[in-house]
C-alpha cells in the first residue's frame, strides 16, 4: 500500500507539474477544529501531506471550513465550495451524509467524498470513506490489558455509533483476549463536543478505580487532561497522535492516515473516475497505524503483544468484530 | 465498588460539586442582572471568550491567578458592551445577548485558532483538602476537597442572598427591577445600577468560564462550554430568582448528571441515550413543577425611559 501510495503521488504530481495544469482545488468541512488532536485533524493533515507530495500550492489548493458542529450550516458550506468551482469537496463527518446526497447530484462534475461510511448513494461522483476502527482498539486493548493493576479499565465514549462505536468494541475484544476478568465501564455522553462533561466521566472512571482510559471523539482531551490528574492512569488514543497532550501517560495511539485513500481519489479522478468508490482504512492497507508515544517506556513483551496482535490482524488469523 | 455504597455515594456528590461550580456562579451573576430588570442571553459568550482568556494567560504566565484576573476583566468588558447596548441604548435585550454569545463564541475560536493553534493542557487551580475537615466521613470528600472556585462558589450563595435581601444595595436593585419609575422617583440612580448589576452578572460569568478552563478541564477547546450558559440562564428562571433556588437547580442539574455518569460506569443496564437525557428531562420537569412567573421582576426586559415608564 506505501509503494502504491508513493507511486499515486508521483504520477500525480508529474502529470500536474508536466501539464501545466491549473491547481486542483480541494475544500474540506469539518467538525472540530484543524488542532482537534483527532478526527479533523488527521484528514487535515493528510491534506497538507498530499499537497506537498503534489508539488504544493502550485498543484493542489486547500481550502478547509472547521467547527461545523451545526450540520445545516455545514450543508451550506458543501454547497457554497461546489458552487465556486472546487474539484473535490470533502465533507468529514458521518453527520454529513445526507447532505451530500442531496447536493451532489447538483453537481456532477464536482467530486465530493465523505465519512465516515462506505455509503456513496449509488452517485457516480461520491466517494465514501470509512476506518476498520476496531482494528487499532483491539491492538489498543490487548496493550492495556497488559499494563492495567486494578484490571479495571475505563472507556468515554460521545454517542454509541460511527467508529467511536467500533473503536471501543474492538478496544474491548483486545482486553478479553488477553485476560477477561478485566472489568470494561464504558460512558457515553451524547455528545461529540462536551468536553466538560467528557472529562467528568474520565474522573468518574478514576474514582471507579480504573487505571487504564480511552476514548473516542474530539472531546477526550478532557479525559486525557483528568488521566493527568491521577498518578498511575495511562491513556490509549485514538485517530490521531494523542502523545504531545500528555506525554508521561499516552502509551499508545491509533492514527488514522487519510492519505493513501486520498491520493487514490485524486489519481482516480485524474483518469476521469469521479466517485463510486469506498475505502476503508485498515492495519493491512496502511491507512491505520498504531503509533507507539516514544516518551512512555513500554515493556518490550507488552509491546511486543501488540505488535503480535497487529501482525495477526493484518494477517487475518485475528478478526475484529465492528 | 458496586451498588449504591458509600464509596459510590461519595463519588456521586463529589463529581456533583464539580460539575455545579460554573453553573453557580453564572447563574448567580445571571440573577443579579435580572433582578435590575435586565436579562442576558450572553452569558455562554462571557463564559467562553473568560475562558479562553484566563487558559491563555495561564499558558504564558503560569499563574491561575492571573488568569483568574484575565477572566474577570474580559467579564467585565463584556459586560460594560452589553449593559451599552441593552440600558443605554435601549436595544431589545434578547436580541443583544444572542449577539453577544456569537461575538464570545466567534471571537475565542479565532483567538485560540491565532494565539495557541493546537489543543494543549495547562496546570490550573489544583484541589485544596481543607485541614481536618477533609477527613470527615463522606462529607470530607465531597465538601471539603476541591479546587478554590468550587468553594468559592458555594460561598456566593449566601453572600448573594445577603446582598440581595438584606443590604441597601440589594434593594436598590430589586426596585429598579421591580419598578424602575418609583426607584426613579426616590432617587435611584436606575441606568447606574443596572450597569453594576449586569456588569457584575458577566464577571462571575467570566470567573464561570475560567472555572472551566483553568480549575475543572485545564484546557481550551472551541465551543468550549457546549451551552452552559444557556443552562445558566434556565436555573435563574428555576430558581425563582433567589440565589437559594439557584442553588437548589444548579445541584439538581448537577447531581443527575453525576448520577447518570455513575450508572453507566457501574453498568447498570440503561440505554446511553436515555443516561444522558436524564438530567435535562428532570430539570424540566422540575422547572415546569415549581417556576412561577410571579416571582419574576416586573421590569424585566424593559427599558428604562424616564417620564414614559
Amino acid at each position: 500500500m506505501n509503494v502504491k501510495r508513493a507511486l499515486a503521488a508521483l504520477i500525480l504530481a508529474s502529470t500536474l507539474v508536466a501539464a501545466g495544469a491549473a491547481p486542483l482545488k480541494i475544500a474540506v468541512i469539518m467538525p472540530s477544529a484543524t488542532t482537534d488532536m483527532a478526527f479533523s485533524q488527521s484528514m487535515w493533515q493528510a491534506l497538507l501531506a498530499v499537497q506537498k507530495s503534489a508539488g504544493g500550492e502550485s498543484a493542489i489548493q486547500l481550502k478547509y471550513t472547521d467547527n461545523m458542529w451545526n450540520v445545516p450550516d455545514a450543508a451550506a458550506a458543501i454547497r457554497d465550495y461546489a458552487s465556486q468551482g472546487f474539484d473535490i469537496v470533502i465533507a468529514h463527518g458521518s453527520q454529513f451524509g445526507s447532505s451530500v446526497q442531496e447536493i451532489a447530484p447538483d453537481f456532477p462534475k464536482v467530486t465530493f467524498a465523505w465519512g465516515t461510511d462506505v455509503d456513496t448513494y449509488g452517485l457516480p461522483n461520491v466517494y465514501a470513506y470509512t476506518a476498520a476502527a476496531e482494528q487499532g482498539g483491539y491492538v489498543n486493548g490487548v496493550l492495556a490489558a497488559k499494563l492495567t493493576k486494578s484490571k479495571k479499565v475505563g472507556v468515554t465514549g460521545p454517542i454509541e455509533v460511527g467508529d467511536a462505536k467500533t473503536y471501543i468494541d474492538g478496544f474491548a475484544q483486545g482486553l478479553a483476549a488477553v485476560d477477561k476478568s478485566i472489568a470494561v465501564s464504558k460512558t457515553w455522553t451524547g455528545s461529540f463536543s462536551d468536553v466538560a462533561l467528557m472529562t467528568a466521566a474520565a474522573k468518574t472512571h478514576i474514582a471507579n478505580g480504573a487505571d487504564m482510559l480511552t476514548g473516542s471523539s474530539q472531546s477526550v482531551v478532557g479525559s486525557i487532561g483528568a488521566a493527568k490528574e491521577k498518578a498511575g492512569v495511562l491513556w490509549f488514543g485514538t485517530q490521531a497522535d494523542q502523545a504531545a497532550l500528555a506525554p508521561a501517560l499516552v502509551v499508545a495511539s491509533q492514527v488514522y492516515d487519510w492519505t493513501g485513500m486520498l491520493s487514490d481519489i485524486l489519481a482516480k479522478r485524474k483518469a476521469g473516475t469521479l466517485g463510486g468508490i469506498a475505502y476503508t482504512l485498515t492495519l493491512g492497507n496502511g491507512g491505520l497505524k498504531v503509533a507507539y508515544n516514544p516518551a512512555y517506556k513500554l515493556a518490550a513483551d507488552v509491546k511486543k503483544a501488540g505488535d503480535d496482535a497487529i501482525k495477526a490482524i493484518t494477517k487475518g488469523t485475528i478478526k475484529v468484530q465492528p | 465498588m458496586s451498588g449504591l455504597s458509600p464509596d459510590v455515594l461519595v463519588g456521586i456528590f463529589s463529581t456533583m460539586m464539580g460539575l455545579a461550580m460554573p453553573f453557580l456562579f453564572a447563574a448567580l451573576g445571571e440573577t443579579f442582572a435580572q433582578r435590575s430588570g435586565v436579562y442576558n442571553l450572553g452569558v455562554d459568550g462571557i463564559m467562553l471568550l473568560s475562558a479562553f482568556a484566563s487558559f491563555y494567560v495561564v499558558v504564558v504566565t503560569g499563574s491561575p491567578w492571573l488568569g483568574l484576573l484575565a477572566a474577570v476583566l474580559v467579564g467585565l468588558a463584556m459586560g460594560l458592551l452589553i449593559s451599552l447596548v441593552s440600558v443605554t441604548l435601549k436595544a431589545e435585550q434578547g436580541v443583544s445577548g444572542i449577539g453577544l454569545y456569537m461575538l464570545g463564541l466567534g471571537l475565542s475560536s479565532l483567538l485560540f485558532k491565532v494565539l495557541v493553534g493546537t489543543v494543549k493542557t495547562v496546570q490550573g487551580f489544583r484541589p485544596i483538602e481543607l485541614p481536618l475537615l477533609s477527613g470527615i466521613p463522606f462529607l470530607g470528600p465531597v465538601l471539603f476537597r476541591n479546587n478554590v472556585l468550587v468553594y468559592a462558589a458555594f460561598l456566593l450563595v449566601p453572600l448573594s442572598w445577603w446582598v440581595l435581601e438584606r443590604t441597601t444595595l440589594g434593594l436598590d436593585i430589586k426596585a429598579v427591577g421591580q419598578n424602575p419609575a418609583a426607584a426613579d422617583s426616590l432617587g435611584i440612580n436606575v441606568d447606574r445600577v443596572r450597569y453594576f448589576s449586569v456588569c457584575l452578572g458577566a464577571v462571575l460569568a467570566g470567573v464561570a468560564g475560567a472555572g472551566l478552563s483553568i480549575a475543572q478541564l485545564n484546557l481550551f477547546q472551541d465551543n468550549l462550554t457546549a451551552g452552559q450558559g444557556f443552562i445558566a440562564v434556565a436555573l435563574v428562571y428555576f430558581g425563582g430568582w433567589n440565589p437559594v433556588g439557584v442553588l437548589g437547580g444548579a445541584l439538581l442539574f448537577s447531581v443527575v448528571n453525576s448520577t447518570q455518569l455513575w450508572l453507566q460506569v457501574l453498568g447498570v443496564d440503561i440505554p446511553s441515550s436515555v443516561a444522558v437525557m436524564l438530567p435535562y428531562l428532570l430539570t424540566i420537569v422540575a422547572l415546569t413543577l415549581t417556576s412561577s412567573r410571579d416571582r419574576q421582576p416586573a421590569a424585566l426586559g424593559k427599558p428604562f425611559e424616564r417620564g414614559e415608564n
